[in-house]
């Protein structure tokens, strides 16, 4: 008698727990790792997961053991040439030569890195630790969930105005079919039988009588049948669907006057690209708006934004314009959640900076959920700055920093998305 | 080496479908004939519990060693995750079975095998492992088969509780250090006490309270009369060198609270579960392979499973016991499946077919019967005693063993024996002595305990050969610091007794004071 077990269904993922207290403990190597890739490669990669490796002597669980070294007597199979009281050339460091066996519970040889594979969701979890989207939770609270009636079939019961007359004509009739059928097959033979009776007899017959008495029985009960029964109703069902209210729109402002090289491009596309992955992670849906600007702004797709050639002075104002003309003709704020990442190095007419604080403070502040201003330069803050460095007091949901080196891009990105004290 | 009847397979009835899918019934059906064939040839066995299990369980239960429960650790998680990357890259075929040391014994069987791989492994596992768990008698001296899945249970409850109490990751550096010295957490001459729940649980609070009485006993604070110390002083502790660590540091560590003494004590007694397991692997591996080798064959020539089959098997088969050369880049030490399933076939051919040379070598067991021959090596050996009393010269030479001398005081290495008359018996010898887990590991000893000073607690390393500590003794000691809570030195001496040199491990200051 053998006990047969299927364990399939139970205890998945066992092992979670146990990889979970894992990463935890290597949270730091996990975190450098991460951060590491984001400097590194392409930025658009993080979509995939990382191969995370730690090097071996962190995660070793040390054991008392023989080194290389003394006498070690090892038996191996395979000789092929040796006889005995042959000398062997000792190998240099390597290892599975003669002499140096694993058996021999040697513990020197050579170990790889302890490498692993994140998933996307894992490398996100660590890329985005500690990170909240900014007023999100107002957006979460307030989000009373917005319904739409969607159809969902029919129903039996329901009210006057939702009746799908089709459906119930279609049920009446065929109840009247299902009811009605047996009564008739048995008329239709009655008058035949009745009309095969009266060529025969006459009327007085007492099977024709009976047979007239059963037809007009019948008759009644065919009539009987209701053309239309309270039983037959269908009314077309309408459900309340949640509409998720949680759909974004980020908007990239970039300034390509002259002085915004290639580094400094790269740069503001990494750090959108960040805020893009970020999110992805609150939103089901994202759209995105690219804008350009130098003394005149247009609406271009990414292509066109990153790459594009044309070039000139700069009117930051125009882009201001441009944004808050968009989001008013298209997104409008009780369906939208905006965010505005502009990116700039800072260098304004400038009589044009005053235009731009008045025009945030004044229209584009109260309909974007947040605001983050990036200055790429190294030299000292430009007037825009200074202009803009007014603006935090009066709305806690702009932020701004200066971002020198791509190596700030990812602690400046923390820093204006950190969580925020509630 | 028997050739397969290459005649008609007769019609049997009972035949399984050459199918590879499995069904239950299937399962069933060919447990049932593995069975009948088992116990045709005698053997010994716990109920047997077959679970189905997913690959991805198969994971889990490889990381924890096996085990159908085990309490929360990191380094779990670490080997599911090296597991994990190499299966899914395809570097490594999962192991095709675990089987527990347990009563019933359970035996995982993959739901992505094939027919012919689950009967396969219930051959192997479910009567092979389990006869020798059974018969072998360090299993049957160390180990209790109905304990120890409860007592896996209380483990994990008791840490589980432990971490809520004080912390997981207090509990997980216990765990860390306690880890490290798993393997000196055995008792290996002396017979233990088998595991048994119920005497655990009722000694449980018992035994806290007496192991802190004999703790503080130990280390007694009040002064003392001087002529009363004086006398003490002279009187060693231990008195005998220990070499169970963790017992050693459970019974007598000066700091730590009873739930600490009892965590080092569930590491101890799940790592004395394992002792056996480490000592006899070449046998064990042998004689579950020689089994589902033999039980397979037999249910062939019954006409049970047909050709088809018999292919499919015989490839994986193949696979399990290949022995690369020392000279494949893919050589990474003998293969104890390799050996032992050698070793099970030759003591049969020997005991069948024995040639002049095999009745010189083994006068006892040349022509007497196989299976009485095989039942009684199977109980009564581990590796190394194993490999010294059955190894015979016809396997030395089929496996072209030989014997390299690798002494640092020499420029070159030297071929010590080969695969010829003289060098038979040193091959053997050598080959045994590879397999003693006293020389494969470091003989490290508790020696000395500072019981009236500053409580150090000196270790002793006596050299086997000269050969020298690994790089991670340091990290070990830091580890055996924590425990003791006190310093820590290790002795190196030469096997004249003489102290080479010292190693000093500080104790940490204690993270916490004491609440």
């Amino acid at each position: 008698m053998v006990h047969l077990i299927d364990r399939r269904l139970q205890g998945k993922n066992k092992s979670a727990i146990n990889r979970e207290r894992f990463m935890r403990r290597y949270k730091g190597q996990i975190k450098e790792a991460v951060a590491r890739a984001v400097k590194g490669r392409s930025i658009t990669d993080i979509e995939n997961g990382e191969k995370i490796s730690i090097p071996v002597k962190d995660i070793n669980e040390p054991v008392f053991g023989h080194a290389h070294g003394g006498i070690w007597e090892n038996v191996h199979p395979g000789n092929k040439e040796y006889a005995k009281g042959d000398q062997i050339e000792r190998p240099q460091g390597g290892r599975g030569g003669a002499g140096k066996g694993k058996a021999g519970n040697s513990e020197e040889t050579g170990e790889d890195d302890f490498a692993f594979e994140l998933s996307r969701e894992e490398f996100l979890n660590v890329f985005f630790d500690d990170l909240e989207l900014p007023n999100l939770v107002k957006t979460q609270l307030t989000a009373v969930p917005e319904f739409k009636n969607q159809r969902a079939g029919y129903n039996v019961s329901g009210t006057p105005s939702n009746i799908h007359v089709l459906r119930s004509l279609r049920g009446a009739l065929g109840r009247r079919i299902a009811v009605g059928g047996t009564p008739r097959k048995r008329l239709k033979e009655a008058e035949d039988e009745l009309l095969v009776l009266l060529q025969e007899t006459g009327e007085d017959d007492p099977r024709v009588i009976e047979l007239r008495l059963e037809i007009h029985h019948l008759r009644a009960r065919i009539l009987a049948i209701p053309f239309i029964d309270p039983f037959d109703l269908r009314y077309s069902n309408r459900i309340k669907v949640p509409k998720p209210a949680s759909q974004a729109v980020m908007f990239c402002i970039m300034d390509v006057s002259g002085s915004m090289d290639e580094s400094r491009k790269d740069m503001a596309k990494r750090f959108f690209i960040l805020l893009y992955l970020f999110l992805t992670r609150a939103y089901e849906k994202i759209e995105v708006v690219f804008i350009r600007h130098h003394t005149s702004a247009t609406e271009v797709d990414e292509q066109d934004f990153f790459h594009s050639r044309e070039s000139g002075g700069t009117v930051v104002s125009s882009a201001l314009h441009l944004l808050k003309k968009i989001i008013q003709e298209r997104y409008p704020s009780n369906d939208w959640n905006a965010y505005v990442a502009q990116a700039s190095d800072g260098d304004n007419w400038d009589s044009d900076s005053t235009t731009c604080h008045d025009l945030l403070v004044n229209s584009i502040m109260p309909l974007v959920q947040y605001y983050a201003y990036i200055e790429i330069t190294d030299g000292p803050p430009q007037n825009l700055w200074e202009e803009y460095a007014q603006i935090p007091a009066a709305h806690p949901n702009f932020a701004m920093q200066k971002i020198e080196s791509p190596a700030d891009i990812y602690p400046v990105f923390r820093e204006l998305f950190k969580k925020q004290l509630k | 080496m028997k050739t397969l009847p290459a005649l008609p397979e007769p019609d049997n009835p009972h035949r399984l479908p050459e199918q590879s899918e499995w069904t239950f019934e299937l399962i069933e059906q060919a447990h049932e004939e593995v069975r009948r064939v088992a116990q045709k040839f005698g053997l010994d066995t716990y109920p047997n519990q077959l679970e189905i299990i997913s690959a991805e369980q198969m994971m889990d239960a490889y990381a924890s060693v096996g085990m159908p429960v085990s309490y929360h650790h990191w380094s779990f998680g670490k080997h599911f995750m090296a597991t994990e990357k190499s299966y899914k890259r395809g570097q490594m075929g999962l192991a095709y079975e675990i089987v527990i040391n347990s009563s019933p014994c359970i035996a995982y069987l993959m739901e992505e095998n094939s027919l012919m791989m689950q009967t396969l492994v219930i051959a192997h596992a479910a009567y092979g492992h389990n006869s020798f768990f059974k018969g072998n008698y360090l299993f049957r001296t160390w180990t209790d088969a109905e304990a120890i899945v409860d007592y896996m249970v209380f483990a994990r409850k008791y840490i589980g509780q432990c971490e809520q109490r004080y912390g997981i990751e207090e509990v997980e550096l216990l765990l860390d250090s306690c880890h490290a010295l798993q393997h000196y957490g055995v008792d290996r001459y002396k017979r233990p006490a088998k595991l048994s729940l119920e005497k655990e649980y009722a000694r449980q609070k018992e035994r806290e309270q007496y192991l802190q009485s004999q703790v503080n006993d130990l280390w007694r604070t009040l002064p003392r009369r001087e002529e009363e110390a004086h006398e003490e002083a002279s009187h060693r502790f231990p008195e005998e060198p220990q070499e169970n660590l963790l017992y050693f540091i459970e019974k007598y560590a000066p700091l730590l609270e009873p739930w600490q003494r009892e965590i080092v004590r569930i590491v101890r007694k799940i790592s004395q579960y394992f002792y056996p397991q480490r000592q006899t692997q070449v046998m064990n591996e042998g004689w579950a392979t020689f089994w589902h080798y033999t039980i397979l064959n037999q249910l062939y020539e019954e006409g049970i499973v047909g050709n088809g089959f018999m292919m499919e098997f015989l490839q994986s088969h193949t696979n399990v016991v290949y022995q690369p050369p020392v000279t494949s880049p893919y050589y990474n030490g003998i293969n104890p499946y390799a050996l032992g399933f050698a070793m099970m076939r030759d003591i049969r051919r020997i005991c069948e077919e024995p040639t002049a040379e095999d009745r010189a070598w083994f006068p006892d067991i040349a022509g007497s019967d196989w299976l009485k021959t095989l039942d009684f090596a199977m109980r009564n050996f581990k590796d190394e005693s194993f490999i010294a009393q059955f190894l015979s010269p016809k396997l030395i030479r089929d496996f072209h063993f030989f014997s390299v001398l690798d002494d640092d005081r020499n420029d070159n290495l030297h071929v010590s024996a080969i695969h010829d008359d003289s060098g038979y018996q040193h091959v053997r010898e050598q080959l045994a002595a590879q397999y003693n887990l006293g020389n494969r590991e470091p003989n490290i000893q508790v020696w000395s305990v500072n019981t009236h000073g500053d409580r150090t607690l000196t270790l002793r390393h006596t050299q086997f050969q000269r050969r020298p500590l690994n790089q991670n003794t340091e990290e070990v000691l830091k580890h055996v610091a924590r425990l003791w809570s006190f310093d820590v030195h290790m002795e190196t001496v030469n096997s004249e007794g003489t102290v080479l040199h010292t190693m000093e491990c500080k104790a940490e200051k204690r993270r916490h004071a004491k609440k």
